[in-house]
């Protein structure tokens, strides 16, 4: 496909990215000027960078307009509750280790009725991606605050201005253990895409937040203008560097949006940790049985002495 | 790992234990939980048994998470078990009914105490039945099974995992306090012995398989991910593709299917155990733990020369409507005693009607019934015939 120019795919195809698309369900629901769909075209061209099997990918998305990309792409897909995106997909990887699992949802979902769970799984060092995609609102409900929302940005539940302190995303990430934590701008198109292949590939619990144009709601709140208005907005903003602490960049108003990829650590995941743990039980007792009975647990022993005069 | 961990054979065991070696022996290899009174024993054994079998134990954040990934798990194929107590079906019900939508199968362990909010952590009640049948908001057919001893604990786990796989739904096993933490003799049978029913994945081709596509017996076909079948789910109203649709039309194809799938099988689900119903007066319904106080209620009822019949359902979602009715045109009345102030009663009512009358004892939790206190109600009922 490389070879090809594009007059000859868009002659084959209905869309470039029809392999990954359900085309049976475009149009789809987003606003004119949203970000949502260049995040999921940099999505769909950082799997490809990786060279990840569509087959061998699940996508896991929660509520709101960015819970809605499960839905619009061919892979296996997973449209949850409302913030329970990052338990449901730890389940889902955990059971079947071969998988590429990615949440793809938005900052009210995994940060506000979510952020126990994104935590944890930061903590737990799951080998899940996160994709954040974060446009510092509630759109699909009509413009209510988010825990992003920037102190002052008006929202259909500030009319006054919101007055609480909207949480740093990578900050967050970064401070609960993820191996991997970016932050780009929609404007950001390649160096979003090289970020999500490098977190397709890469183990353990990696985490991106895309700051993302909302011109329908929170752009209209806050006289921010149109998509295109927004975009030049984030790209006159943004400053790119990796070398930022994450927990010290937060996003308010009118401030610098500090792009980079600020943490790429190897450390073990939760599954290797598991089978560590194991491997050096398993060496010490050569059956499980002598494993229970040599268990600190009483109820274990007494079993064991049962069954051990009943079977023998 | 150690691959032949599978026990067998007598043991003296508690019904917490039971439950976990059930859910070994019925092949679940994943199990997400958050440590509850009286539930932990079953989390704590599995933490033990599975990662020597291939399996995974996780101790979520909460019990909204534990419902999450036992959803998640079983996706990708692999029978998953979560274990609480009431406050964390609480949590659950939420991811419950996401379960039912997306038709999941799972199994949920309810090891009731008294209620309601925290209640009484360490003592018993069955105060949690109607929660396990209308907890998630929505209609949706539910199947709950209510053991009342250790060995019938590890029994019903293996049936909840089958009822789950067959009928693609979180299936409720609802015990008790009592029941969770009792211990009593528990035989377990060789691994081949055992009736073990898995999931239908489907044999259709990739580009031709409908994840929501079902035959006669209203049940779609299962693919897992990661099989290349690349469908869609969700908890919104879905059409055969699981793509959300909005109308009516799908809403009433949707639901109703939930509903259907279970009663349209309520022959296969419904396990009874009756005693002397023939020629009764008064017959007890009781479910867990109530039914054995129930038994010895019953012969010193007989020995006061009533005829009392013994009816114990050990499935009580979904409730057996048809069997009530039956036997509502023959007795003077039904007593039912349960650990909570009238549940199921409200069913056996509602099913007997006019032709029969209905008394609940009811029992706040935190105890057990008195003998007496069943006995007299026994009384009541069957002399409010020879009035």
């Amino acid at each position: 496909m490389a070879n090809q120019n594009n007059a000859e795919i868009i002659q084959e195809k209905l869309h470039p990215m029809e392999d990954i698309l359900r085309m049976d369900r475009m149009p789809h629901i987003w606003c004119s000027g949203c970000g949502l769909g260049s995040a999921v075209t940099t999505f769909a061209e950082g799997l490809n960078k990786a060279g990840i099997s569509y087959d061998k990918t699940a996508i896991v998305s929660g509520i709101g307009c960015t819970g809605r990309v499960a839905g619009y792409l061919r892979l296996d897909s997973y449209h949850t509750t409302h913030g329970r995106a990052i338990p449901f997909a730890t389940g889902l990887k955990l059971a079947n280790r071969d998988l590429t699992v990615v949440v793809f949802s938005g900052d009210g979902d995994l940060f506000a009725i979510g952020g126990n769970h994104l935590i944890h799984a930061a903590r737990r060092n799951v080998d899940i991606n996160v994709i954040c995609v974060n446009n510092f609102i509630y759109g699909m409900t009509g413009g209510q605050n988010a825990p992003t929302t920037p102190l002052g940005a008006y929202s259909s539940t500030a009319p006054f201005g919101n007055y609480e302190m909207p949480f740093n995303l990578v900050g967050v990430a970064a401070a609960s253990g993820a191996a991997y934590v970016a932050r780009w701008t929609t404007m950001h198109a390649r160096r979003l895409t090289d970020s999500i292949a490098e977190a397709a590939k890469k183990k353990g619990f990696c985490f991106i937040e895309i700051v993302s144009p909302c011109a329908t709601v929170f752009a209209r709140k806050n006289r921010g203008g149109t998509g295109l208005d927004l975009l030049k907005e984030f790209g006159s903003r943004s400053v790119i560097d990796h070398k930022a602490d994450p927990t010290k960049i937060p996003l308010e108003m009118n401030n610098d949006i500090v792009c980079g990829v600020f943490v790429n650590d190897d450390k073990p995941t939760f599954w290797e940790n598991v089978q560590a743990g194991i491997k050096s039980q398993v060496e010490k007792y050569s059956n499980w049985e002598e494993l229970q009975s040599n268990s600190k647990k009483t109820h274990y022993k007494k079993i064991h002495k049962y069954t051990a005069s009943r079977d023998s | 790992m150690y691959r032949d961990s599978r026990l067998h054979g007598e043991f003296f065991m508690q019904g917490d234990i039971a439950c976990a070696e059930g859910a070994v022996a019925a092949g679940c290899r994943f199990f997400g939980g958050y440590p509850i009174t009286p539930a932990s024993e079953i989390a704590e054994r599995m933490a033990m048994r599975l990662p020597l079998l291939d399996g995974v134990f996780i101790q979520y954040e909460d019990e909204i998470a534990s419902m999450a990934g036992i959803l998640g798990a079983s996706w990708a194929g692999v029978k998953s078990m979560t274990a609480t107590s009431g406050p964390g079906i609480s949590l659950m019900n939420e991811n419950i009914g996401l379960g039912m939508m997306m038709e999941t199968p799972c199994v949920v362990v309810n090891v009731q105490r008294g209620s309601p909010s925290t209640g009484l952590p360490t003592s018993w009640g069955q105060s949690d039945m109607m929660q396990a049948r209308w907890g998630s908001h929505g209609d949706y057919g539910s199947i709950s099974l209510c053991p009342n001893s250790p060995q019938e604990f590890f029994d019903l786990t293996i049936t909840a995992f089958n009822f789950s796989e067959k009928y693609r739904l979180p299936v409720f096993l609802m015990a008790d306090a009592l029941v969770g933490h009792m211990t009593e003799k528990v035989i377990i049978p060789p691994v081949e012995e055992l009736n073990i029913i898995n999931r239908r994945y489907t044999n259709k081709k990739t580009n031709e398989y409908l994840p929501y596509e079902y035959g006669e017996d209203l049940i779609p076909d299962f693919a897992k991910a990661g099989d290349g079948y690349r469908y869609h789910t969700t908890g919104l109203t879905h059409d055969k593709r699981g793509y959300p649709d909005m109308s009516f039309e799908c809403q009433n194809e949707c639901v109703p299917r939930l509903v259907n799938k279970i009663k349209t099988h309520i022959d296969d689900i419904s396990l009874i155990e009756e005693r002397d119903i023939e020629g009764a007066d008064v017959i007890v319904v009781s479910y867990g733990i109530s039914s054995r106080t129930a038994l010895p209620a019953i012969e010193m009822a007989k020995k006061k020369g009533i005829k009392v019949g013994y009816l114990r359902l050990i499935t009580v979602w979904p409730f057996p409507e048809e069997k009530i009715r039956e036997l509502a045109k023959n007795v003077a009345g039904f007593v039912v005693p349960e650990l909570n102030l009238g549940q199921v009663a409200l069913e056996v009512e509602r099913c007997a009607c006019k032709n029969a009358m209905t008394k609940c004892v009811p029992h706040p939790g935190g105890g057990i019934h008195k003998f007496e206190d069943i006995v007299q109600v026994i009384e009541e009922v069957a002399h409010g015939k020879s009035k």
